[in-house]
């Protein structure tokens, strides 16, 4: 019964889409406030016939009903009931309903905090989201119904893939969905822009909100699963240019342009017709992200179940989308007002410089992940083109992006003394040679790691010297200092801390991969192996029964110097329904390096084989993400962006919390 | 500056981009390429021995010898043709006989393959699709649903 509810309120979602698509967007084009003032309720009864039906699938998999196929292909009765949640998101069907779950919430969002939206563009905006669902929601009953049933019931079901019962599917698929899927918002602005034919720096203050809280999603969902794939896969990786990380990696940097070149729209009133240029390509990156790994037509650890016609539909849905709106774009934006002239050497041309560097690597990116399909479309045969083609081409256009990240910001609008800011980072570039030279001297091979690691003091002492100058530190008393560090606006420490958290990660990515080691050895309980400066002892492996599965559980003493400063338990884990074993890392971390032991096959007679990784500096990836996350949210906390706050009423509402 | 001008240096800044990126992207197209081979391919047609390349797969049953430490020795077969695998590393969870394998490496003057890398596989019924081809190819292996090799 509940999931034929769940089915129905499904078609039900597709019937209100068909009708948030249409009528508002009629109405703008009429000008009839009555058909504008569907949009509000539409996007809300979507939110509600969506959100049940996800609810209907969520209850068949916690109660376990083997009635649904979807059910029986990716869970079992004995699953702990978190990754039976989790599960709900772990196949291809029950992803994409969690897909437009959360287009629904981003469009109830526009409707119930887009109150002060002029009435045309929010109609507009909630319209074009509309035909998103449009899409989204027939290709989920169309081709991949969730709620599809089986008769006979199975006793039980299939269970699902080991590898992703982890607490990881909980978080990172949700955060993912949620930064790929808000870029929508940006994406409907920009078409309702076109369809209006005006853009404004109020309509850069709307978007960048939106733009913002997706790119801190979408950051804070691939830093997730970066770590999910470096403590579960076992090889002490945390990126592996795998397709599927590529394609929600170009959404970010795109992403990342769009965000920036808001900024020249809202303050200086130029950069618009490329702004909404980038807000398409954004979304169509997104959508591509969507359509690869549903098609199956690249490799990756993430593909799910390959149907044709699946890809097939999803291509379709890809091409309308971009096409449709590449062509609005052709005709409607030469009739953009062109806005405020720069110098060059400005902060414009610094943000113009940056989109063309994010840009640019978004291509390669591209290049790279979609180049073998180029070549066994023209029948070159199967390539694949792995990591030595990224770090060969994305990473060197990074490298001037992070040179001049701690230059713009001290840059003025309109036109800027070079010189005399680069004076200014006189210190800035003394630490960098600095660490360096010293890096290099340490270890000669390394000329890469060098090099890559001054940039990174470069950016991250650069961020603090633009910070101490807004504050006058060390030129104006201390109290002085203080008050101005309390006045500055939040968007000011958000750039500040995303920026420093750049630099956090750009260091972690040149300690884990110049100055990783590795060491395995075939032990027997009470011998031991070394690791660097480290020294491991085993001390032998014991069976244990888990929730839902059998484990061999090892005991590592981890010694520095004859001290033992820890015990690690890495596991070989066997999942007996779908008959496949997994293995648990164990990590010791601490600020500045990781130990990382996997535990392999054992040979029979009481000797197993031990891998372990030493990785400098990776603590610094997640830590360097978290804090460009927590600049996102500084940024999106400041009162300038919260155009929905109605500032009249908080000051009475102080006034009255004073009074009383 | 005029407006004219300034557009000229935003594209010639563009182009600029554009054409470092070409750059880059056509020397890395010469080392950054991985091509795949059947094991028919590889008897047909014999990549350079420094060459990186891809083979797939089924791992034949019987054909896995463990030597000392963590070497191994097994063999690739399509069906139709195979290749002697030779490596020193850690296999992934799922490698087992008669499943499906991706192994990278380089194929050496004594028809051998010497592999730098056995691909990890992360579902138990999951076919890499240029395996799932070139068994198709060889004429034995049928897509069940999904694509999922049909027991």
């Amino acid at each position: 019964m509940i999931p034929e509810l769940g089915h129905y309120a499904l078609i039900l979602a597709l019937l209100v889409a068909l009708v948030q698509g249409s009528l508002p967007v009629i109405g703008a084009a009429r000008n009839d406030p009555a058909l504008m003032a569907t949009a509000v309720p539409a996007a809300l009864a979507q939110l509600i016939t969506i959100g049940l039906a996800f609810l209907a699938l969520t209850w068949s998999y916690v109660v376990s009903d083997f009635t649904v196929l979807n059910v029986v292909e990716n869970s079992h009765s004995a699953k702990p009931l978190i990754y039976k949640i989790a599960g709900v998101w772990g196949n291809h069907e029950g992803s994409l309903l969690l897909w437009v779950l959360i287009l629904a919430v981003f469009g109830a969002g526009v409707a119930l905090f887009g109150g002060n939206l002029p009435e045309r563009l929010r109609a507009r905006v909630i319209g074009v989201q509309g035909w998103i669902a449009i899409g989204f929601l027939s290709f989920s009953l169309f081709t991949s119904n969730p709620f599809a049933r089986v008769f006979p019931p199975p006793p039980d079901g299939q269970d699902l893939n080991p590898l992703l019962q982890d607490i990881g599917l909980a978080f990172h698929p949700p955060m993912l969905y949620l930064g790929y899927v808000g870029f929508s918002i940006a994406f409907a602005f920009a078409i309702a822009a076109l369809l209006e034919g005006r853009v404004d720096a109020a309509w850069a203050r709307w978007v960048r909100p939106w733009t913002l809280a997706a790119w801190i999603c979408l950051t804070a969902g691939i830093a997730l699963g970066s770590r999910w794939a470096y403590y579960e896969l076992g090889w002490g990786g945390w990126w592996f240019w795998d397709p599927v990380e590529n394609v929600s990696f170009m959404p970010w940097l795109m992403g990342t342009a769009l965000l920036h070149s808001a900024i020249v729209v809202e303050k200086r009133d130029a950069l618009k017709v490329w702004t909404i240029l980038l807000a398409i390509l954004t979304f169509g990156l997104s959508l591509l992200g969507t359509f690869i790994v549903r098609s199956g037509l690249l490799t990756s650890v993430h593909a799910f179940a390959v149907d044709p016609a699946r890809g097939l539909y999803v291509l379709a849905l890809l091409g309308i989308a971009v096409g449709g709106s590449l062509l609005l774009y052709a005709v409607r934006a030469p009739a953009l007002k062109a806005g405020g002239l720069f110098a060059p050497v400005s902060r414009e041309g610094a943000l113009v410089l940056n989109n063309l560097l994010l840009a640019t690597g978004a291509g390669t990116v591209l290049l790279g992940t979609l180049y073998p399909l180029f070549v066994e479309a023209f029948g070159g045969g199967r390539v694949s083109v792995g990591a030595p083609f990224f770090n060969l081409t994305f990473v060197p256009l990074m490298l001037p992006l992070v040179a001049i990240m701690a230059v713009g910001p001290l840059l003025a609008w309109k036109r800027a003394d070079l010189a005399g800011v680069l004076g200014r980072l006189k210190l800035a570039f003394l630490l960098a040679v600095a660490v360096g030279v010293g890096a290099f001297w340490a270890e000669r091979a390394q000329i890469m790691a060098a090099l890559f690691l001054a940039f990174a003091v470069w950016l991250f002492v650069g961020t603090l010297v633009e910070w101490a100058e807004r504050v006058r530190l060390l030129r104006a008393p201390l109290r002085d200092v203080w008050t101005r560090a309390r006045g500055l606006p939040r968007a000011a420490y958000g750039m500040s801390f995303a920026h420093a958290g750049l630099a956090i990660v750009v260091a972690g990515m040149v300690g884990s991969t110049a100055w990783k080691s590795e060491a395995t050895a075939l032990l027997a309980a009470g011998q031991s192996m070394t690791l660097g400066d480290y020294t491991l002892r085993f001390e032998g492996v014991e069976s244990a029964p888990g929730s839902n599965y059998q484990s061999d559980r090892a005991t590592v003493v981890l010694l520095l110097d004859g001290r033992e400063i820890g015990e690690l338990h890495p596991e070989r884990r066997f999942y007996p329904v779908q008959g496949t074993p997994t293995s648990e890392t164990a990590i010791r971390t601490t600020f500045l390096d990781d130990v990382y032991v996997v535990l392999e096959e054992g040979e029979g007679r009481g000797r197993w084989t031990l891998r372990a990784y030493h990785e400098p500096l990776v603590p610094w990836l997640w830590l360097g993400a978290a804090a460009m996350v927590l600049g996102g949210l500084l940024s999106l906390s400041d009162r300038r962006l919260r155009v929905g706050a109605p500032r009249r009423a908080r000051a009475g509402s102080a006034l009255a919390a004073r009074t009383a | 500056m005029t407006r004219k001008r300034r557009r000229l240096l935003m594209v010639g800044a563009g182009l600029a981009c554009v054409a470092v990126a070409t750059g880059l992207a056509l020397s890395a197209f010469d080392d950054g390429l991985v091509f795949f081979y059947s094991p028919s391919d590889l008897a047909a047609n014999r990549p350079a021995p420094d060459r990186l390349v891809r083979i797939g797969g089924l791992v034949e049953d019987g054909s896995v010898v463990r030597g000392t430490g963590r070497e191994v020795a097994f063999v690739v077969t399509d069906l139709a043709a195979t290749v002697p695998v030779r490596y020193d590393g850690s296999l992934p969870d799922l490698f087992r006989e008669g499943q499906g394998v991706v192994v990278e490496g380089r194929y050496g003057t004594d028809g051998t393959f010497q592999a730098v890398e056995v691909l990890a596989k992360h579902d138990e019924t999951y076919m890499p699709p240029e395996v799932a081809e070139s068994l198709q190819r060889a004429g034995v292996w049928k897509p069940g649903r999904d694509g999922k090799a049909a027991q």
